[in-house]
């Protein structure tokens, strides 16, 4: 099963990933197969795992802590632009264009 | 990380509205790209919130009487625990949004309600009561003004029996009144639409305070897909109860249900009806009481101080007292009448030294609050009661007679 290019149009507008050429998309292909092999388990009746230390791995509480802060002029170095000490942003997201309207290799397939 | 103070008050409140808490709840990833939320995904609990089924009561007065209350109940679907992102700030002018993100990450509790109310009034009700409820439990100051409680909005329409209509949903509702103009609008404009052959949009919309209308919220790129995904970074949330305690975990990483529910603290209505039985006052009085910060104890601590009895002297808290703070907008606490002087001038009044009619003359001098007391200020204005007969007799008949051809009809006594 090939992924449809309808399916990789919306993968590029919600990640903001570029296939950029027909060599990435078939490395999606092979990742998706891979990924597969998963399948090829009977799960049923399994308890899904949420990771390989089970019941050793409990979430750690921290304890309502002020241990840091008061770096604003450090956190602010990394803008582009500021107001005050707003960062700026445009005024909302600007989404990829549609399929038609875009510059990409998706278009042919 | 995750804090232990969130998950506290995430249990207590769960507790509070009578939830049941899961004792194994998990952590997702929840993809999209805004300004405000610069990692590009909010962890949230999509999967297995913390709480679920639960339930609020609160009231309404029906035709705006407040001796005719009726309770109302809204079911909890649930509580989750999730972090905030950052604040946006649009600046139209420049075409530009300013963003702090001074709260993204910190943990926040979304309670997701059930569709059960109908106007603008009961949500406004309920909401009212959940911030009581906040407040009484210590998981939140709750103040809508200051972001510390949100409230999102999602109204639909039908006919009766029929299945419920598309919902929009309504944000940027910062206060309790707002919320039911914004309520009562949406519904309204949607009826409307429907009646003119329109369709309502499965669309989010913001509530305008100044023109007191929703309007379509810009950049909501249709259906989001948020590619929910398990927090990689946060295992299971384990909650135990004194039956599961496991005996030899550092007690510091423990939260125990039954521990925190022992210590919950009376929950607004629990207070309500302590202090209709205790004092003897009528259910609407003890909304009141509660309705306004520090009231209550203002009531108790002056009931301590009389001989008055509590239901005389919820009328001078209740019309007097709180007329006076809401005509000047201070709160309780900003009273320059402490309860000891107006309890010392119940006493007054109490003990006949004094008419009903000079207590309020007293009172109004003691707003002032040039620091007399009751007792000073009747003395300066000889507000004192005669108890002799015969000054009382000669007063009366020196009136008499300055006024004899007024005098029309006399009781005798």
């Amino acid at each position: 099963q090939k992924v449809s290019v309808e399916v990789l149009d919306h993968l590029e507008c919600l990640a903001l990933v570029d296939f950029r050429d027909s060599e990435g998309v078939e490395r999606l292909q092979k990742a998706i197969q891979f990924a597969d092999q998963l399948h090829e388990v009977n799960t049923d009746g399994v308890e899904p795992m949420d990771s390989v230390l089970e019941d050793r791995w409990c979430l750690y509480l921290r304890e309502d802590d002020v241990t840091e802060g008061n770096c604003t002029k450090e956190l602010l170095e990394n803008a582009r632009e500021k107001v005050e000490e707003y960062f700026v942003a445009p005024p909302g997201n600007i989404p990829l264009p549609k399929l038609e309207e875009r510059d990409t290799f998706l278009q042919g397939s | 990380v995750l804090n232990r103070r969130c998950v506290e008050a995430a249990v207590m409140t769960g507790l509070a509205l009578n939830c049941s808490i899961n004792k194994k709840s998990l952590f997702d990833r929840k993809h999209y790209f805004y300004a405000d939320l610069p990692a590009g995904y909010q962890i949230t609990q999509q999967r297995v919130p913390i709480a679920v089924n639960g339930s609020l009561s609160y009231s309404l007065c029906i035709d705006n009487k407040m001796s005719q209350m009726v309770t109302k109940t809204v079911r909890i679907k649930q509580i989750q625990l999730e972090q905030d992102s950052g604040k946006s700030l649009h600046d139209d002018t420049r075409n530009q949004t300013l963003v702090d993100l001074n709260r993204a990450g910190v943990g926040l509790m979304e309670v997701v309600m059930e569709p059960d109310m109908c106007c603008g009034e009961e949500a406004a009700a309920a909401v009212r009561e959940l911030q009581l409820i906040l407040q009484t439990l210590g998981s939140s100051q709750a103040v809508m003004a200051e972001g510390q409680l949100r409230v999102d909005a999602n109204v639909s329409v039908h006919h009766p029996g029929e299945p419920y209509g598309v919902r929009t949903e309504v944000k940027n509702i910062n206060s309790i009144r707002f919320l039911a103009k914004a309520v009562d609008y949406e519904i309204q404009r949607q009826i409307e639409e429907l009646e003119n052959g329109g369709t309502i949009l499965n669309e989010t919309r913001a509530f305008d305070s100044k023109l007191g209308c929703t309007v379509p919220m810009r950049d909501k790129e249709g259906k989001q897909d948020y590619r929910f995904m398990p927090e990689p970074n946060l295992p299971p949330l384990i909650l135990y109860d004194a039956k599961s305690l496991p005996a030899n975990m550092n007690h510091q990483q423990v939260i125990n249900i039954d521990w925190i529910h022992e210590r919950l603290p009376d929950l607004p209505s629990v207070k309500r009806e302590k202090l209709v039985e205790q004092y003897g006052i009528l259910p609407e009085h003890s909304f009141t009481l509660l309705n306004e910060d520090g009231l209550a104890e203002f009531f108790e601590s002056v009931v301590k101080q009389t001989q008055m009895k509590p239901k005389k002297v919820i009328g001078w808290i209740l019309k007097d007292l709180l007329s006076y703070l809401k005509q000047h907008s201070l709160t309780v606490k900003e009273s320059p009448v402490s309860s000891s002087l107006l309890a010392d001038l119940l006493n007054l009044l109490e003990k006949k030294e004094i008419s009903s009619t000079a207590a309020k003359q007293v009172l109004a001098e003691l707003w002032t609050g040039e620091g007399k007391t009751p007792l000073e200020i009747v003395k300066e204005q000889k507000l004192e009661l005669l108890q002799d007969q015969k000054e009382l007799e000669q007063i009366c008949q020196a009136v008499i007679d300055g006024q004899e051809n007024e005098v029309i009809m006399m009781v005798p006594g």
